[in-house]
Order: structure tokens, then sequence, then C-alpha cells
């Protein structure tokens, strides 16, 4: 067997893993052997491509040292990654994994980029020569469309992918110029003349297959055009972004694989794009909301009823000892958390909570929303990191039949997913979206620092329901102060 | 200069498959690899969302393979420079992207007091 053909064979194991990785993050257990597999698979990739035609005759021309110069930028990498996923703190995992995905996305621009670079050069041997140019013709060693197409889109879609993972970092750090949403009205004329620019150039390099200029202008396009597109998207959207970028990732990744024509990236660039396109998709259902309106809407503006109207004299707000003795009567709760929670870190303080009414024999339980906090599953990592077992954790259609028979719902910082409008009000912004139908226990508590609106900017008619108490306290404190009178009374 | 290109590229002809061929080959695999992942996330649940998103990320640092090509031939300056850097990144996001699973994911197995 000739070695390329040994080196196709390690990369069909590496994909074969990378499959098997997907299908075992069915269960929390599982999910550790699959990220093993994968990890495996990477490392089999990685030293079947130090075999390939290219890097062995390289070796032989300028001995070992292009593989000494690849394992050093191996090592420089992988340090760096590996001090940042020890270090980063667990509730800053959407910035980290928007920032490693723009990494990723980077890279594949620059594989794309050096390629480019590497056919110019090669190209540039032959010098003018016609004989040689045209026996290269003939045999169709010329840059074809399709493959200079997939340059094209490498380039842009890693660019895109790397700045548009820069901003929502920037966003979910919170830092201060990224705060507010862009909301200029030009915006979208912007985008789309941006756009146009980039089809533009990707005709030109079609045209000029060898032109490096070219290349890294439709790099700078994107690059600007990664900002624009995701400078607009508010916070509560975030879900959606880091999906979409996940997904762009591993596309940039599988047009890479076009472009230097290796299976291996193309198989796993297309996972990652598949698994990143299905998770886009989950989060705006679950905001019954379309893509493009994610993208490019921004919520509409119809005026619904104010918080005046819907707020006037009807909101209880009570104190933590009347909380607690309608909690010490009650023999099932279930505990609905949203972003806020993790705002106030308040996830060991519910731990708290929780013991404390289980030791008098409650069942505690936890309703989890789909797009609750700022990435796919966020509530469900800053609870287990409170060492909540993952068995309470219920999903939304699991425990939604649940809340009838359900004695007390607390509510810690989430706000639009438990809006009974949603499903009573066909003019709410929010109709039709998916909610928690908490409002069916038999009494609510929510707390929360106001009674200000969440993301979608409309009053909450749960907040003055006959059923509801109000706990006006940051989340954390708010649950210490539970606890602590539970533990009193 | 010819006589010696000549032999080269006549080599690398002898060698490659004409470009269309090799083109819905990849394409073959790009399609039918989408539709697996399809059939096989659509299965994850949602409490393990994050992780999965974070694993596939990992994954995605796939392009270090490119890097090694690109960079380990040595073919020009500029472009063993920029394989180099691709190197850094993607292998930052392989490691950084496994690693945080891997931590995320040890905090859902239950733990003895």
């Amino acid at each position: 067997m000739s070695s390329q053909a040994w080196i196709n064979l390690a990369y069909l194991a590496t994909s074969m893993l990378f499959i098997l990785a997907f299908k075992l993050m069915t269960g929390p257990r599982t999910a550790v052997k699959g990220n093993y597999l994968g990890a495996a698979g990477m490392a089999i990739a990685l030293i079947a491509a130090g075999f390939e035609q290219d890097v062995v005759g390289s070796v032989a021309r300028n001995g070992s040292w292009p593989l000494v110069m690849l394992g050093l930028a191996g090592l420089i990498g992988g340090g760096i990654g590996a001090v940042m996923a020890l270090r980063y703190p667990m509730t800053g995992m959407p910035q980290m994994v928007a920032l490693l995905n723009g990494l990723g996305g980077a890279a594949s621009t620059l594989v794309a980029g050096a390629e480019l670079w590497n056919t110019q050069s090669k190209s540039m041997l032959t010098g003018g020569d016609q004989e040689a140019i045209a026996v290269a013709a003939a045999a169709n060693l010329a840059p074809w469309t399709q493959f200079v197409i997939a340059t094209a889109l490498t380039g842009l879609i890693g660019a895109v992918t790397f700045w548009g993972s820069f901003v929502a970092f920037a966003k979910l750090e919170e830092l201060p110029r990224f705060k507010k949403a862009w909301t200029d009205p030009n915006r979208h004329w912007i985008n789309l003349g941006l756009a146009l620019v980039t089809l533009l150039l990707i005709w030109g390099l079609c045209a000029n297959p060898q032109s490096v200029a070219l290349y890294w202008l439709l790099v700078i396009v994107g690059s600007i055009l990664g900002c624009t597109l995701t400078m607009p998207i508010g916070g509560a959207d975030m879900p959606v972004v880091i999906c979409l970028l996940n997904s762009y990732s591993g596309l940039a990744a599988a047009a890479a694989g076009f472009v230097i024509d290796n299976p291996v990236l193309v198989i796993a660039g297309s996972l990652v794009g598949a698994s990143g396109l299905i998770l886009t998709a989950i989060m705006c259902q679950a905001m019954n909301r379309s893509l493009v309106g994610v993208l490019f809407g921004g919520l509409g503006t119809t005026t619904v009823a104010t918080g005046d109207d819907v707020y006037a004299g009807k909101v209880k707000s009570a104190s933590a000892e009347e909380i607690a003795m309608v909690l010490e009567g009650a023999s099932r709760v279930v505990i609905v958390p949203g972003y806020g929670l993790a705002v106030a870190q308040a996830q060991h303080a519910v731990r708290e909570l929780a013991n404390a009414l289980e030791k008098r024999g409650t069942t505690v339980e936890y309703a989890i929303h789909p797009v609750a906090g700022r990435m796919p599953g966020h509530m469900n990592v800053l609870l287990a990191e409170a060492d909540i077992p993952y068995e309470k954790l219920r999903e939304m259609d699991d425990i939604n039949p649940t809340f009838p028979e359900t004695d007390v719902a607390i509510v810690i910082g989430a706000n639009d997913v438990v809006n009974p409008a949603a499903r009573t009000d066909p003019q709410s912004p929010i109709a039709g979206m998916p909610i928690l139908d908490v409002d069916k226990a038999k009494t609510v508590v929510v707390v929360k620092r106001s009674l200000s609106p969440g993301f979608a900017g409309i009053p909450n008619p749960l907040f003055a329901a006959d059923n509801t108490l109000m706990y006006f306290a940051d989340g954390k404190k708010a649950v210490l102060d539970l606890t602590a009178a539970i533990q009193r009374g | 200069m010819t006589t010696l290109v000549l032999p080269l590229l006549l080599a690398d002809a002898i060698a490659a498959e004409d470009p269309a061929t090799r083109f819905i080959r990849l394409l073959t695999v790009f399609l039918l690899a989408m539709w697996v992942g399809f059939e096989v996330i659509t299965k994850v649940p949602q409490r393990l969302h994050t992780p999965l998103t974070s694993g596939s990320n990992a994954i995605s640092g796939i392009t270090a393979v490119g890097a090694i090509v690109v960079a380990g031939a040595l073919t020009s300056g500029v472009g063993t420079v920029l394989g180099f850097l691709a190197m850094v990144l993607a292998m930052i996001n392989v490691v950084g992207g496994f690693v945080v699973t891997h931590r995320m994911l040890a905090m859902f197995q239950p733990r003895k007091k």
C-alpha cells in the first residue's frame, strides 16, 4: 500500500472517531468518553498529516526542521489553549467558546491564504514559460474556478468567524464599548454594500486566480462584515450567534479542505457545520423567531400595554419570612433560572436553598428553558458547577405539564421565558414563543431587582398575577435570605 | 528551466484526477458528512448543548492538518509563516476546546462528597 493510502486510512479513522464523539454526546457519562475519542482522532490526523507527500518531500530536501517548526507551533498553541481552558472561570464559558471559535476560523483563513501564496510561487517557477504553462493547463493543473471559489469562501467565512466571534466575546465580557447594540438605521445598507463588494471580489478572484492581493482584500472586507453583522445583535440573542459562528468555523474548515484536497478537513468541518446549524435552528425555534429576524431584525417595536397598565396596584411584594412560610408548606418546588442567576453568580446559593428545602422533605426540580442564558445549555453548566445533579434539571416540554401540581415555582433572573403573554396575547411581540408555564403553579415567587422589562422590552403579566409574590432584591442576596429564613423557621 | 519543471508537472498530471472529478468527490464527502452530522447531533439532549458546542469547536480545529501541509512543504517564505501562524491558532482551538469540554463534562458527573 502506498504511503498516501495509509494516510487516507488514518484520516478515515479520524472521521469515524469524530462521528463517534458526537454520537456519545447523548449522555453526560458517555460524553466524557466521546471527548477522549475526539481528541484521539485529532491526534491521529495531526500525525498522519506529518507524513503527507508535501511534508515528507520537504523533510527530504531540508532536513527535519519543518517538523521541528510545526512541533513548536503546536506546542505554543497547545500550551496557550490548555492554560486558557484551565484558568478561565467556568462562568465565563460563553466568552471562552466564542474566543476559541474565532481562532479556528482565523486559522482556516490563513491556511487558504498560505496555499494561494504557495501555488503562486510554484507557478512562478515556470516564469512565463509559455510551453510549460500550456502543458500545465492541458494537465488541468491551472487553478479551477470551483477551487478558487473554495479559497475565496475559506477566506471570507474564516474572517467573518474571527471578527464575529471577537465582537461576541467583547459583548459577553461586557467590555464598555460593546455593551450597547449598534442600531444605526443605515446598518442594513452598509451590510448590503459590503456583501456586494464581497461578491465582486470573489468574481475578481475567479478572473485572476493567482491574485494574492484580491484574496487579502476579501479577507479585510470579510473582517469588517464580521463586525457589522454581529454588533447590532443584543445580549439575549447571543445563543443564536454563538451557534451560528460555531457552524461557520466548521464550514470554513470544510472549505479549506476543498482548497487543499483533504477529505478529513471536509468531513470534520461539515460535522461541525451541521452541529452549529442544528443548534441555531433549535435556539431560533425556542424563541419563536426566524434566523433572519435574529440576525437583521431586532424585536418589532409595536407598542403594547405599558408596564403601568399591567402592573397598576396588582403587584404583591413579599418579605423573605412570608415566602419562607409558603415554601415550608410546599411539597414540590420548581426553580426557574435565567440569565439574571448567572449575572448574580447565585448558583451556589440556589444549591443551598434546595438543600434546605430537601432537608424538610420537599421535592426540588429545575426548569430549564432552551434559550435561558447566553449560550445553548448555559443554565445546565452553571447549575452543574454548583454540584446540582443533572437528573433534576428538566427540559421545558418535560416539566411544563407538571406545573399545575407544583406548589411553588421560584423564578430567579428570568423574565421573557416565563411571560404568559406569549400564550395569551396574540398581539404580543413574543406571541407564540414557547414558555415555561410557571403561572400555572399554585404560588409563583419571582426574584427580581425591579419591574424593569426583559430583553423583549414588554411588561410581564405574571408579575401582577394573583398567585405571584415578588421579592425585589439581587438574585444571590435574595436566595441567601430565603435560605436563612427557612433555616430559622 | 523547462526541462527542469516539465517532468515535475507531468508527474503531477498523471497522479491528478481531473478537477471536476476531484470536486465532485469532495462534494460527495461534504454532503454525506453533513447528513451524518444532522442525524447524530439531533439526538444530543439540551442539557449537553454547551459541551456539544465546545467539543465541536475543538473539532473545527482540524484545520491544523491543513496548516501542517501548507507550512511543512516550505514552498514559499510567506506561505510558511502563514501556515505557522495557522498552526498556532488552530492548536489553541484544538487543545483549548477539548480541555474546556472535559472540564465542563467533569462537572456533570455525580461527585462524592
